[in-house]
């Protein structure tokens, strides 16, 4: 390896270290009857609590609610300065974690956090772990829901991000 | 709809499983979540990744794996969902979905969920919190 490739290597590093703890702004979102059901058809689930009124009016929310993996269609905003790579990212894990369920048709206030940061060298070189969690809230402020996705970014990746 | 809180630890739910994975699943998923990432839709853009083939959305695999607790939802909720991707998903794989009850106690059940293709090969596994509502809906604050 090069000097050079040494000094781009610590960048990478310190570039995404100095993003833990950074925010996005909150950001509105509406859950839309329409894309619960379109997003419900994507993945086979033929729940009625998603899409039958009656059947969310006669159940124990008293209305219809949203799959638990719905969250990765909100716009929870950018964080400034942390631009991934479209290519080389693996997605390792989700985790979600929920007070309640999602309703259709209320607002969710959602913003994305840098959690964490840490590199790691195994069998395929360098790898880069970074842990952004997604936090929902209701109108009043109260916490719905995080999601935290761990996303893996390669040597050839990060070295991408430098450009 | 009877019994989720029945169940005893090491009972598994009914297995799913899936049609073999279609371009036309990605394409919707690609739809309906947003990620467009072209990997798993578009196979050149797949063949230029290093992959032999489009692969399916790992968010895609989680969201069908939830369906196994589709008939309980009138009974309680799925509180925690944690997943990690162990292998990718190619068309035409057939695809079963499993959970198994591992601990539980009056207000959730935890059960260990997975996805194997059909080498028997896991493509992604977790655990999954579920809970039991006592006839008491969740508070409805906001609407």
């Amino acid at each position: 390896m090069s000097r050079a490739d040494r000094e781009t290597e610590k960048g990478d590093a310190r570039m995404l270290k100095e993003m833990i703890g950074r925010k996005s702004e909150k950001t509105k979102n509406v859950i839309e009857r329409g894309a619960v059901k379109k997003f419900a058809e994507a993945i086979g689930d033929d729940s009625p609590l998603f899409t039958d009124e009656e059947a969310g009016k006669q159940s124990v929310y008293g209305r219809n609610i949203a799959p638990p993996t719905f969250p990765v269609t909100f716009d929870s905003g950018s964080i400034p300065g942390l631009n991934l790579p479209p290519k080389g990212l693996i997605h390792g894990e989700q985790n979600y974690v929920y007070t309640r369920p999602l309703f259709v048709g209320e607002e969710v206030h959602c913003w994305i956090e840098v959690k964490e940061y840490y590199e790691r060298t195994g069998n395929f070189g360098k790898m880069g772990f970074l842990i952004l969690t997604r936090y929902g809230e209701d109108a009043e402020q109260q916490l719905l829901f995080t999601e935290e996705r761990i996303v893996i970014i390669n040597e050839a990746a990060r070295k991408e991000m430098e450009r | 709809m009877s019994g989720i809180g029945q169940m005893e630890v090491g009972e598994t739910l009914p297995v799913i499983q899936l049609e073999p994975v279609s371009r036309l699943d990605l394409i919707k998923y690609a739809g309906a979540s947003g990620d467009f990432n072209p990997i798993h839709t578009i196979d050149a853009e797949a063949e230029h990744a290093g992959l032999p083939g489009i692969i399916a959305h790992g968010m895609w695999t989680m969201g069908n794996l939830a369906k196994l607790f589709t008939p309980y939802l009138g009974e309680g909720f799925i509180e925690t969902y944690s997943i990690r991707f162990k292998g990718m998903v190619f068309l035409g794989d057939v695809v079963s979905l499993e959970a198994k009850l591992k601990e539980k106690d009056s207000e959730k059940q935890i059960f260990d969920v997975e996805a194997v293709n059909q080498d028997g090969k896991k493509v992604l596994a977790g655990s999954l919190a579920f809970a039991v509502l006592k006839n008491q809906p969740p508070a409805a604050q906001g609407s």
